[in-house]
């Protein structure tokens, strides 16, 4: 599903990923764990499309489609999503009407009748239910004034929502308590199945506990210097990163 | 297409209602003097008080300096007073219409085009429409079910004819003719305008609306709205504005009085699209507005909304005099600006009576090179024990090239008083398109998400059908503003 060949990108001239190789197969769950700086945020970021990342090597294949072609919105209507370490506030907008937008638009894409309000409520309260949340939360305006907890459940509900072919979950267990690490845990879960695939970023192996991964890779200095099963995570938990930066210097 | 690019684009969209209508007009020559007041006076079949009264505004306004005045944060060219035109009327109309039928069929395509509900079909609608093209009123619909509640709505010319003894009691009553320069200019020459009295304890049974269009080139439009609501009643008035795609801009110098008697209610509506210029600022309609209304017996409540995307220049501030005691004002505005376009908008709340109470929402949206400022007036004179006021003021830009600004001024002269202030200024940012466009969204259908929570407070003001019109007019009006 999505081929990352020799990539190499810099943020203001300076790079940042050194050539990274990553396949990801259809329904399998990828980890990439790195220290901080080790260019885990430019990926995920490269990937969405976010500006202020310059690719100057290598390609991106998504579904045989060169993504890096593709427009933000074409990437998420192609079935990317992105579950962001710091989700953006946009104050006044209402977050059922900004969801209900999102979903609408993707449906559009794809040809498909856009849902009516009754439809997207009954969809909407369905999820809710499943990351704990209750339905003020619809009422709220998109991430304003949310704790970080909340913005990391509202990702995950989003996520939910829009069932999208790759899922992208940048350092999601950043600054959570164990119930709210569980909440996300059991909401990708969820929505595990034979199609849908995972890149599951973060700096600490506690969310691998309970999203068992597939394949997990190193990231450091901006390359994957190792990739394993989830065994490499617990290694990395015991031993820490400094044992592996030997294998970035040969 | 970056983000970054897309936050410089400037708005490509035609405006919509650009179009002229080609009919014979009644023009008075260019310029002003006293034959030119006789002469409008004259075809209007006016009662000597009219007369009078227009001439002591003109002799007045010769004492004026023909100068904008300054303070606004506007920039203005010149304008020659004397190369307009102060009256222009469908020859048509010269015989007043009795009924939709005697209008001419041109004028109703015209209105047709605006998707104005001129016709009884309009009934659905449940909206009162009086149209006022160029300077003359040429229909009023529902006429009938109005009267049958006692309602009076007509045109202002109309309104002289029939009901002279209400328009001498209140013409000038709440805007005097020595008020400001427009307003002294719109007294000597207006030629229409809408008029609405409802009677004691009757509420008004449907929405009523006036629609106002400027056609004929080189003419200002100079109408006059007076609505008094007597007690225990209630109204709801909306106003829309249009006119053609012109270089050269056009002066639109407008007067609305309101008058609220005991435990009465009004509620007023604008809608103002008046043709912005172009994306260089070339032409667009110069808005300078006086609109006011009083709250003068207890009880009394006056709401001001408007939604304000048109007009080269808007220069307004619909204000409420809280006369009465306990009587309440309200002021709820979005302004956009765009282009080359500049609001200098706001309001004025001036406390008199007891346990008076005032709240004032305005949002300003400013893209392109536009220009936007609020200005605004809280006054609490030394009677007005415990008086309220609650003030939010905020700017949305989008892009790097506009301006926002806020001049609140607060005159406390009572020590009881209780006043919030509260302003915010935000900018789109590339991080919240970013966000939306991650989850499917346009760039497009982003700017017009965040536009439209940005005024939901003002939206849900107005009526239901409006609030959707005036959404998608802020979404025409933004088109491009962004990409």
């Amino acid at each position: 599903m999505l081929e990352i060949k020799n990539l190499h990108a810099t943020i203001n001239n300076t790079e940042i990923l050194k050539g990274i190789n990553l396949k990801i197969n259809s329904g399998a769950v990828h980890a990439i764990m790195g220290p901080n700086g080790s260019g885990k945020t430019t990926l995920s970021s490269v990937l969405a499309g976010r500006d202020g990342y310059t690719v100057t090597k290598g390609e991106i294949l998504f579904f045989g489609q060169n993504l890096l072609d593709l427009s933000v919105e074409d990437r998420a209507i192609a079935g990317l999503f992105l579950a962001m370490q710091y989700p953006i506030e946009i104050p006044g907008v209402n977050n059922s009407y900004f969801l209900k937008t999102a979903l609408n638009s993707i449906r559009k894409a794809h040809g498909e009748n856009p849902l009516d309000a009754f439809d997207f409520m009954a969809i909407a309260k369905k999820y809710l239910h499943a990351v704990g949340m209750d339905e003020k939360f619809l009422k709220r305006s998109v991430n304003a004034g949310f704790s970080g907890g909340e913005k990391k459940r509202n990702e995950i509900f989003q996520m939910l929502l829009l069932q999208p072919k790759l899922a992208i979950l940048d350092e999601m267990d950043s600054g959570l308590d164990i119930d709210a690490l569980q909440i996300i845990a059991s909401g990708v879960n969820a929505l595990r199945n034979q199609t849908r695939s995972f890149l599951i970023i973060t700096h600490y192996q506690r969310l691998l506990n309970y999203i068992e991964p597939d394949f997990v890779h190193v990231l450091l200095n901006g390359k994957i210097v190792k990739s394993g099963d989830k065994n490499l995570a617990l290694e990395i938990e015991s031993n820490g990163y400094a044992d592996l930066s030997i294998l970035d210097k040969q | 297409m970056s983000d970054k690019s897309y936050l410089d684009r400037v708005v490509k969209k035609q405006y919509e209602f650009g179009f002229t209508t080609d009919i014979e007009m009644d023009v008075a020559p260019a310029g002003l003097n006293e034959d030119i007041i006789r002469l409008i006076s004259h075809k209007k079949n006016e009662p000597e008080f009219m007369l009078t009264w227009r001439l002591e505004a003109y002799r007045y306004w010769l004492t004026l300096k023909k100068e904008i005045p300054a303070w606004a944060h506007l920039k203005i060219d010149p304008i020659d007073f004397q190369a307009l035109s102060y009256y222009a009327a469908p020859k048509s109309t010269k015989n007043a219409p009795k009924s939709l039928s005697e209008v001419d069929p041109k004028l109703l395509e015209t209105y047709e085009k605006l998707g104005i509900p001129l016709h009884e079909r309009a009934k659905l609608a449940g909206v009162a429409v009086d149209a006022v093209f160029d300077s003359v009123s040429v229909a009023t619909t529902f006429k009938e079910k109005l009267n049958d509640a006692g309602v009076i709505f007509c045109s202002f010319s109309e309104a002289v004819q029939k009901h002279p003894a209400l328009v001498e009691k209140y013409l000038g009553s709440v805007v005097s003719y020595r008020d400001n320069f427009f307003a002294t200019l719109n007294s000597a020459v207006f030629s229409d305008g809408s008029f609405v009295y409802i009677p004691k304890g009757v509420r008004c049974p449907m929405e009523l609306s006036t629609y106002f269009r400027i056609n004929t080139a080189k003419t200002g439009q100079f109408e006059r709205t007076l609505i008094i609501a007597d007690e225990n009643s209630y109204v709801s008035y909306l106003e829309g504005c249009t006119a053609p795609m012109r270089d050269e801009n056009q002066l639109h110098a407008a007067v609305v009085e309101l008058v609220a008697h005991k435990n009465a209610q009004i509620k007023y509506a604008t809608v103002q699209n008046w043709y912005p210029g172009d994306e260089n600022g070339q032409g667009g309609i110069y808005n300078f507005v006086t609109k006011r209304g009083i709250c003068l017996e207890e009880n009394a409540k006056i709401s001001w909304t408007q939604i304000e995307t048109g007009s080269a220049i808007t220069w307004k501030y619909p204000s409420v005099i809280l006369r009465g005691d306990h009587s309440v004002g309200e002021f709820y505005s979005v302004a956009l600006t765009n282009h080359y376009q500049q609001a200098d908008t706001g309001t004025k709340m001036i406390h008199i009576g007891k346990n008076t109470k005032s709240t004032i929402i305005s949002k300003g949206i400013t893209a392109g090179h536009g220009q936007n400022s609020y200005r605004g007036l809280v006054r609490i004179n030394p009677g007005a024990m415990h008086a309220r006021n609650y003030s939010q003021c905020d700017s949305l830009l989008i892009g790097a090239q506009c301006g926002a600004h806020t001049f609140p001024y607060i005159v406390v002269k009572n020590q009881t008083a209780q006043i919030e202030h509260e302003a915010t200024t935000s900018k789109i940012s590339d991080d919240q398109l970013f966000y939306c466009r991650q989850r499917g969204i346009s760039s497009e259908d982003a700017v017009s998400l965040i536009v439209n929570g940005f005024c939901k407070a003002v939206f849900q003001e107005l009526p239901m059908e409006f609030a959707v019109e005036a959404q998608k007019l802020l979404e025409v009006s933004l088109e491009g503003s962004i990409g």
